[in-house]
């Protein structure tokens, strides 16, 4: 399923956080998202999930425009996983992740065998096996993230929006996460901070205060005046010796001169 | 296999049908308890009698008084404080899941304030010529201060997250002062020694003076409370990690609030303005609850609304029957019962992290 937006604008007390966002993303595509702090990326996302009403502009879910859908139709299209969700509550992980499956239950639609087997395969999926019975205050904070994740999972998503899904994750997972993600058969948009992480998507999208500044694909997008320029660090690329993929070697944060 | 057997558990506590099967027999075992329990204990075989009599027509040969004080007297009020305990405690469920405070309870939105201030101003006052009751005014003032504390939440604005959840509780907060100090004054200006100890009285709830007639507000509020709750528990699950999280989960957020904020001020007044604000049932019965079945809704609504009922028919026994020949105030009870049984299960709870 593809997503499109047109001109996106969203903005608190006449302070603009992000100004004309235009971006369309192909079907099975993975969008890495990229930009400093503040640059409007969680917003965007925001926006491109439905939850944020922008102040011009529409976000095209297929063909529908989202405005026109209930938040429960979309809900069976696209999942988001945000980046500081969190609860007081004495949940366990399975019921976490259970939640997953709200959109697609009703007073006609009761809880069902397959939900439960959507529910572990999600968490089998991020490598929670064993973890049904935990409370959340008891997670560090990657299994947390893994939460998160398995529970935009359980939704089935055809469209995955994830904000920065790498955060608080050892190496092990962050790669783990990654890869799950990538090979996951849905459309999906990925804020990232890691420059690096991001090479590995399909195409890259820069913000830069609040404009989308570039999209491409990676090696077009990623050069070194744009890491000066953009986001403020002097690096370069190199080659990984072992298979010959792009790396990026920051070496300090560039001074204004 | 024990993964198995963990989901057929867990599916039949899902479904939440025993409730139906539960609930009943143990809300009419404590209302006959109620019934039965008093400064003169009534044998239980009479106060079945009268309630057969009563309602299927029977003609069990019983004593006029006796038959009196239980039908007019004492099943009345077992009822309205059922009612009314189940009420609170499912106001306090709906506001601590919307609003994520754990501290949240039906007096936050300012409606206990409010309803002292209109009975005060209807009884110490007189606002309304005798022509309005205590209850009247009390449900008016407690929807006037509502409507306050609403109008002042949306003025600070806050959209739908976490930012909102707090503006509502800091609008509560100065709408129950303002309507607090109202009452101080009405009462320090106007009331003479009399009047200021009724007033007392009602303020830490009393059910006194309940009779039948009191019952076709609470009852009615009582179960279209819950019947709404039941029909949103799902919705009330979505909001565990918050309002955008509920949103991303297909959960029409605004209305969702709105609706279920509303309904839990509407459910709150029409309990104040019968028995007085009767503290501490509507935070601590969700949380004990919460700590006995989980925090899934489907199951933590129908057990706050049946501890709710339960605990307040008994809070209401023991207020008769503590002091002889004096009736306490059940507010006093509830949290002279009450904050010890939370402290051991918050530190019961601690122990088993």
């Amino acid at each position: 399923m593809t997503l499109r937006c047109e001109n996106l604008c969203w903005s608190v007390k006449s302070k603009s956080i992000v100004k004309n966002a235009t971006l369309a993303i192909a079907t099975g595509e993975m969008m890495g998202l990229i930009g400093p702090n503040g640059s409007g990326k969680s917003t965007l996302l925001r926006m491109l999930a439905g939850i944020r009403v922008p102040s011009e502009g529409r976000v095209l879910l297929g063909d529908q425009p989202m405005s026109a859908m209930r938040q429960r139709d979309i809900a069976r299209k696209l999942a988001l996983v945000e980046q500081h969700a969190d609860t007081e509550e004495r949940i366990t992980v399975r019921d976490a992740v259970e939640l997953g499956r709200t959109p697609f239950l009703s007073a006609l639609r009761p809880w069902r065998d397959e939900d439960d087997a959507i529910v572990s395969g999600a968490l089998n999926a991020v490598d929670l096996n064993g973890f049904n019975d935990r409370y959340w205050h008891t997670l560090s904070g990657g299994e947390r993230q893994r939460v998160h994740i398995a529970r935009a999972l359980a939704q089935e998503p055809e469209i995955l929006l994830l904000d920065e899904p790498t955060n608080h994750l050892d190496i092990r997972h962050q790669l783990a996460i990654l890869h799950l993600v990538r090979q996951l058969p849905v459309t999906k948009i990925v804020a990232l901070h890691d420059l690096n992480q991001a090479l590995m998507c399909d195409r890259i999208c820069v913000m830069q205060g609040g404009e989308i500044e570039a999209i491409g694909y990676p090696t077009d997008i990623m050069t070194e005046a744009r890491l000066r320029d953009t986001f403020g660090v002097c690096g370069h690329f190199m080659e990984d010796p072992f298979d010959g993929t792009p790396v990026i070697r920051f070496h300090s944060a560039h001074k204004e001169s | 296999m024990t993964v198995v057997d963990r989901h057929h558990g867990r599916s039949a506590s899902r479904k939440g049908w025993h409730w139906v099967v539960i609930a009943p027999p143990v809300l009419f075992l404590a209302l006959i308890a109620g019934t039965a329990l008093g400064e003169t204990p009534i044998p239980w075989d009479v106060v079945i009698k009268v309630l057969a009599n009563k309602m299927f027509g029977a003609e069990y040969p019983v004593d006029r008084v006796d038959s009196g004080i239980i039908w007019n007297y004492r099943l009345a009020r077992a009822v309205v404080a059922a009612c009314c305990g189940a009420g609170l405690a499912l106001s306090g469920v709906v506001l601590q899941a919307l609003l994520r405070n754990a501290l949240a309870d039906p007096y936050l939105l300012g409606i206990s304030a409010g309803a002292s201030t209109g009975a005060v101003a209807v009884t110490v006052i007189g606002i309304g010529g005798g022509l309005i009751s205590l209850s009247a005014g009390a449900f008016t003032g407690a929807l006037c201060a509502f409507a306050f504390v609403a109008f002042l939440a949306h003025a600070a604005g806050g959209g739908t997250g976490l930012r909102a959840a707090g503006v509502i509780v800091l609008a509560g907060i100065a709408g129950s002062q303002l309507f607090n100090a109202l009452t101080a004054f009405l009462i320090a200006k106007s009331a003479n020694a009399e009047q200021a100890r009724v007033i007392m009285f009602w303020l830490l709830g009393n059910l006194s003076g309940v009779r039948w007639p009191d019952t076709i507000i609470v009852v009615p509020a009582a179960f279209v409370g819950l019947a709404v709750c039941l029909a949103n528990v799902r919705a009330l699950d979505a909001f565990t990690f918050g309002a955008d999280s509920a949103a991303s989960l297909g959960i029409a957020v605004r209305r969702v609030q709105l609706g279920l904020v509303g309904l839990a001020a509407l459910v709150t007044a029409a309990m104040v303005s019968i028995t007085g604000s009767i503290g501490f049932v509507g935070l601590v019965i969700p949380h004990a609850m919460r700590m006995v079945v989980g925090t899934r809704h489907g199951a933590l609504v129908p057990t706050a609304a049946l501890a709710g009922a339960v605990f307040l028919i008994m809070a209401d026994v023991i207020s008769r029957t503590i002091i002889p020949g004096q009736v306490l105030p059940i507010g006093v009870v509830t949290a002279l019962v009450g904050a010890p049984v939370f402290a051991l299960i918050l530190i019961g709870r601690r122990a088993t992290v």
